[in-house]
């Protein structure tokens, strides 16, 4: 597991290279073309300038559509107006035509002359704006001239006032308005313009116009408007000569049209703004232009054409309109194309920041990811340059160290071996600093590996307790441990790293407390379940009702009976997790199975001590390494303070977390979670040799009771007895202890006999009255019944003086000293029931040895190896126990002594040996026996008594014990094996298999 | 007075052995082998002890001084200077033939040499202990009997 755990860490760091790899290569669209982004702006920049010209232009052209139309418009009224108005003048002009023709010529004598005329004609003036004046012409053919003249007393005239020359016909000017008296007398024939006028009229008997010219007067431009007067009426239909032999004379009018035009115009709106000319077109090459000048000014790109229609079919006329000035640039247009043009530069310059300030964002972000790899290597390379460094300085300092023990072990003065001794214990300070920076080094830098082998969680709890023993009971602390029922026997994990953090903390713990109580306890975190949580909860009650009977004061329910500081974790739930798993075991099977099923089982491990905490401002750094709580801290108390960061590193690296709770001056509680695996059932045997704790099974099925005022205390003891198979009841006081003997001795021991009677000093001496009183009745019970149950005391610490006196109280010799491990309760119990089969050193051994000796006693044995020091041991060893030893120092040797028939009863074979090893050897001596057997069998059917079957118990001596091993020393036919060197115990299990059920067969 | 000051120092030595990790619990078998019957039993083995290992030991430098150097052979040999080993106890030692065999059977040459000096080195620190040891117990047991 920690393999993996440790390859995930590993995998965890390349993928975060390779996370950073990939952003490299993953760059934003941004960041792939910022070589683009210039051009881009130009781009947009050209883009957003066309689109506003394209909108300047737009607006423009509105513009001009806009002002094309008003100047039609403008154009069309004027032409309009002008024709009325002029068409109104020559209906009046038409009007005088018919005037004169109805007064003139069909009156006789005539009701009008050149007076009535004058006056008239000045009376209806305001008909004629546009006529600066009108005047009549009679027709005088050369024959009438003379008569003409006569009547009249003037001779006619040219235009040029002289006297007419002699032509075909006259027009003089008989009558006329004053505006224009001074052509009277004149001959219209004689002006160009004017004789085509009145032949033209005539023929048509219409209105006509002359082109435009120089008017005699004025000298501005006009036409002359001529009508022709008839004398009779003419027919329906007249035919042209019809009109011309009719017409009588001619009305004539000049039409100023400069003058005309500009009163128009000076009556219209925008006068000022417009440019009015006005042609005539008859003559479409050459258009001679009646208003306006010639040199046309003004807007030469914009005009607007109007027909004039002033009544005569023969000319045409028409009026341009310009603008007076050019189109006045549109400022609106402008701007607004202009503001758009920025806004959009504005715009793009901000994306365009905003890109390049991004791009310098992720380029700044590149860099520092470089950098944080690149910090991240360096805080790799200090970690292994921390870790070869004190793998270098740890070499020569072991030198130092081994130097240090040597020169202890001569002849010194009292003063140098001081010194060497201060030297020595220097140095184990600085090789144990050292061995911790190496180790948080080894974790940082990635190298620490984790094994997982099945191991056995509370052997190496036990062993812990055991390192600190000395120094809790020498500060008379309580120091405990329990494991939960239901965390397995052998769990899979690294047993040294699990060590190494039990033995920090609780290092830790021991080195902070003055007083109180140190406790490991190890539980299986599990998932709340609601049914337990109901169950517990009756327990629960149950569990705290008794505890507050027992607490009562300012006791509190922990193992001293000093506050700790986790509460929670103190004894309610310590009893509920206690009881709910209980009862999960009695009731519950399918529990059991179902967790066993699972591939790993997680671990609540806490240990809560009653020291002086931790500053509540100190909590947050405790696992940085080298941060004490305060400075302080490492005068008082010493220590470098690297130990927790690296309990915390090993803790996470296992794949769990650590935490703490702690209170100044009432003490702290670590509580960390980690998951091992579980052992399978196969695996589980294979190592179960090795190193599984081996407790002595002879304590299997003893009841017991305990003694103990304190319940959590209580539970430990029994704890530690159940590990040893033994039934244990737990009892208050010594009261309560001894009604129970009572009772059960009176109802002849249907309920617990019990063998042991474990008292808590603390009970003892509080409860010292009692005890006589339960000394007396074991007494009385030892009278009538079946025996003493042996009482023996547990102390933290205990002085001679209350030794003495427990002796007398009737407690055995032995006292159990805490902290309370199985293998040492095993020890304390064997010393007192004398059942010890196991080892001991002293008196112990008698029994042990006797045992083993009835066994062995007078069996003459083989030992087999080639290693003389280990066939001296195992011949001594086999000998201690009354066998007779023989050796033999190779396989051939020992086939030799075991030709048969021979007299050994049994074989202890070493495996490993030069020529033949112990396996082949075994093999032919099997092989030997077997050909002996069948001889023998065939030859007589009942041999002499029990050597009908030769088998000689073969057992293997191997150093290295493990499965494969064991399985093929069966299979080559050995009966069993032994550990090398002896072992007492696994000697006897072995020697027993087939000695302990000879004797009972041979007899 | 001296000879219990005799005792309280062999008692210290020995508690030294077996903290500092030079010795282990085969010893404490050989010593309770060690009875009236068998006075010198420990001395006998360790001396024991002496002689095969001194000779092993020229058999492995022997054998690391061969070229092509056999390493089955080697390994057969320290097998034996294991064995001995562990069975007075020596934990070190036996540790440092643990090492070696590993080499061994890696067949790194280099690995063995550097290893054959730890367990050489250690097998010359044990045995000086024991000696001062085992000559300090003799004392002890002549000034108990005298």
């Amino acid at each position: 597991m920690g393999l993996k755990l440790k390859q995930s860490y590993r995998h965890s760091v390349t993928v975060r290279v390779n996370e950073q790899m990939g952003t490299k290569r993953g760059y934003t669209f941004i960041q792939a073309n910022r070589a683009w982004l210039p051009k881009f702006l130009l781009l947009w920049v050209m883009v957003m300038a066309f689109l506003s010209a394209w909108i300047y232009k737009n607006m423009d052209d509105d513009n001009k559509v806009r002002r094309k139309e008003v100047l039609s418009s403008m154009c069309d009224q004027r032409a309009r107006m002008l024709q009325d108005q002029f068409g109104v003048s020559v209906n009046h002009v038409h009007a005088l035509a018919i005037l004169v023709s109805t007064f003139h010529y069909y009156k006789d004598p005539s009701a009008i002359d050149q007076e009535t005329f004058a006056e008239y004609t000045a009376r209806t003036a305001f008909e004629r704006p546009l006529l600066s004046g009108v005047a009549y012409a009679e027709r005088v053919r050369l024959s009438e001239r003379e008569k003409f003249e006569r009547q009249h007393g003037w001779t006619i005239k040219t235009m040029k006032r002289e006297p007419s020359p002699i032509r075909d016909e006259y027009a003089p000017v008989i009558f006329s308005q004053e505006t224009v008296s001074y052509i009277e007398s004149l001959d219209m024939m004689s002006g160009e313009e004017d004789r085509e006028n009145i032949l033209r009229a005539r023929a048509t008997g219409k209105a006509v116009l002359t082109s435009p010219f120089r008017l005699l007067g004025s000298h501005h431009l006009g036409v002359v408007l001529t009508f022709p007067v008839y004398k009779s009426k003419l027919p329906p239909k007249p035919t042209m000569e019809e009109r011309i032999e009719a017409t009588a004379g001619f009305l004539g009018g000049a039409f100023d049209v400069e003058s005309l035009v500009e009163n128009l115009l000076g009556q219209l709106a925008g006068n000022q703004a417009i440019l009015v000319n006005v042609y005539d077109i008859t003559n479409s090459s050459d258009h001679l232009i009646m208003y306006g000048h010639q040199n046309q000014d003004g807007d030469l790109a914009l005009f607007h054409e109007s027909k004039l229609d002033f009544g005569d079919p023969f000319r045409k006329h028409q009026m341009i309109c310009r603008y007076h000035q050019e189109a006045p640039t549109s400022w609106t247009a402008l701007t607004t194309a202009f503001l758009f043009f920025v806004i959009c530069l504005l715009v793009g310059y901000i994306l365009y920041g905003a890109a390049i300030h991004i791009v310098k964002v992720e380029d700044d972000f590149h860099e520092m990811q470089e950098l944080m790899v690149r910090a991240e290597a360096a805080d790799v390379a200090k970690s292994q340059f921390l870790a070869t460094v004190s793998h270098e300085i740890r070499t020569p300092m072991n030198g130092i160290l081994g130097m240090l023990a040597l020169l202890l072990d001569t002849d010194l003065s009292s003063t140098q071996r001081d010194y060497a001794q201060t030297a020595q214990v220097c140095g184990k300070a600085l090789i144990t600093l050292i061995n911790e920076v190496l180790d948080r080094a080894k974790i940082e830098a990635g190298k620490l590996e984790l094994e997982t082998v099945p191991f056995n969680l509370r052997s190496i709890l036990d062993d812990v307790l055991s390192l600190f023993s000395e120094k809790s009971r020498n500060k008379g602390l309580e120091l405990a441990v329990f494991v939960s029922d239901k965390v397995p026997e052998m769990v899979m994990g690294d047993p040294g790293r699990f060590r190494q953090i039990i033995t920090n903390l609780v290092g830790n713990s021991v080195k902070f407390t003055e007083r109180g109580h140190i406790f490991v306890k190890v539980h299986v975190a599990e998932n709340p379940k609601p049914i337990d949580d109901a169950k517990a909860e009756t327990c629960l009650n149950g569990g705290s009702d008794e505890g507050a009977l027992i607490s009562g004061g300012r006791q509190f329910n922990t193992l001293s009976g000093y506050e700790a500081a986790d509460e929670q974790n103190s004894w309610d739930s310590f009893q509920h997790l206690f009881n709910a798993e209980a009862l999960q075991n009695d009731a519950s099977g399918k529990m059991t199975v179902a967790d066993e099923a699972s591939q790993s089982v997680t671990l609540m491990v806490s240990v809560e001590d009653t020291g002086i905490g931790i500053p509540l401002i100190a909590q947050e750094r405790v696992f940085t390494p080298f941060m004490q709580a305060d400075s302080s801290t490492s005068r008082n108390y010493g220590g470098t303070g690297i130990g927790l960061s690296i309990t915390k590193c090993l803790v996470e690296l296992m794949g769990g977390h650590i935490s703490f709770i702690s209170r100044p001056q009432v003490g702290s509680t670590f509580l960390f979670i980690t998951t091992f695996g579980r052992c399978k059932k196969a695996s589980l045997s294979d190592t179960k040799k090795s190193n599984a704790e081996d407790l002595p099974s002879s304590f299997r099925g003893l009841k017991a009771i305990v003694v103990d005022g304190k319940p959590v205390r209580a539970v430990v003891t029994r704890y530690h007895l159940k590990r040893l198979g033994m039934l244990v009841e737990v009892a208050n006081n010594v009261k309560i202890a001894a009604s129970a003997c009572g009772k059960n001795s009176s109802s002849c021991g249907s309920k617990i006999q019990p063998d042991i009677v474990l008292v808590e000093k603390d009970s003892w001496l509080s409860g010292e009255d009692d005890s006589s009183s339960l000394q007396r009745l074991d007494w009385k019970q030892n009278g009538h019944m079946f025996k003493l149950p042996k009482m023996i005391l547990l102390a933290t610490n205990i002085t001679n003086a209350e030794l003495e006196k427990a002796k007398a109280a009737g407690f055995a010799d032995t006292t159990i000293m805490k902290p309370l491990r199985a293998s040492m309760i095993a020890a304390c119990l064997q010393q007192v029931l004398g059942t010890g089969k196991k080892r001991q050193l002293g008196k112990g051994m008698l029994n042990g040895s006797s045992v083993l000796g009835s066994l062995l006693c007078g069996k003459k044995i083989l030992v087999v190896d080639d290693n003389i020091v280990n066939r001296r041991v195992a011949a001594g060893a086999l000998k201690k126990f009354g066998a007779a030893v023989e050796c033999a120092e190779s396989g051939k040797a020992a086939l030799k002594l075991l030709r048969l028939p021979h007299s050994f009863d049994a074989c202890f074979m070493d495996i490993q040996m030069p020529e033949m090893d112990g396996f082949e050897a075994t093999r032919r001596i099997r092989m030997m026996e077997s050909q002996t057997n069948e001889q023998m069998n065939g030859g007589t059917d009942k041999g002499s008594g029990r050597k009908d079957e030769w088998h000689l118990p073969i057992l293997a001596m191997t150093a290295d014990v493990i499965h494969a091993t064991s399985d093929e020393c069966l299979k080559c036919g050995m009966d069993g094996y032994v550990s090398k060197p002896f072992e007492e115990e696994n000697l006897y299990q072995a020697v027993a298999k087939f000695f302990e059920t000879k004797p009972i067969s041979d007899s | 007075m001296n000879r219990n000051r005799l005792q309280h120092q062999v008692a210290c030595m020995r508690k030294s052995l077996f903290d500092q990790g030079y010795l282990d619990e085969p010893f404490i078998q050989l010593e309770e082998l060690q009875d009236d019957a068998n006075p010198n039993f420990v001395q006998e083995i360790v001396t024991l002890f002496y002689t095969d290992s001194a000779r092993l030991i020229q058999n492995i430098e022997h054998a690391l001084n061969s070229r092509p150097i056999d390493f089955n052979k080697l390994d057969d040999y320290m097998h034996q200077f294991k064995g001995s080993s562990s069975s007075i106890g020596a934990k070190k030692v036996t540790n440092e033939c643990t090492v070696f065999r590993e080499y061994c059977s890696a067949e790194n040459a280099e690995g063995c040499i550097r290893s054959f000096q730890q367990v050489k080195q250690e097998y010359a620190i044990l045995r000086r202990k024991l000696e001062v040891y085992l000559q300090m117990v003799g004392q002890a047991a002549v000034s108990q009997t005298a």
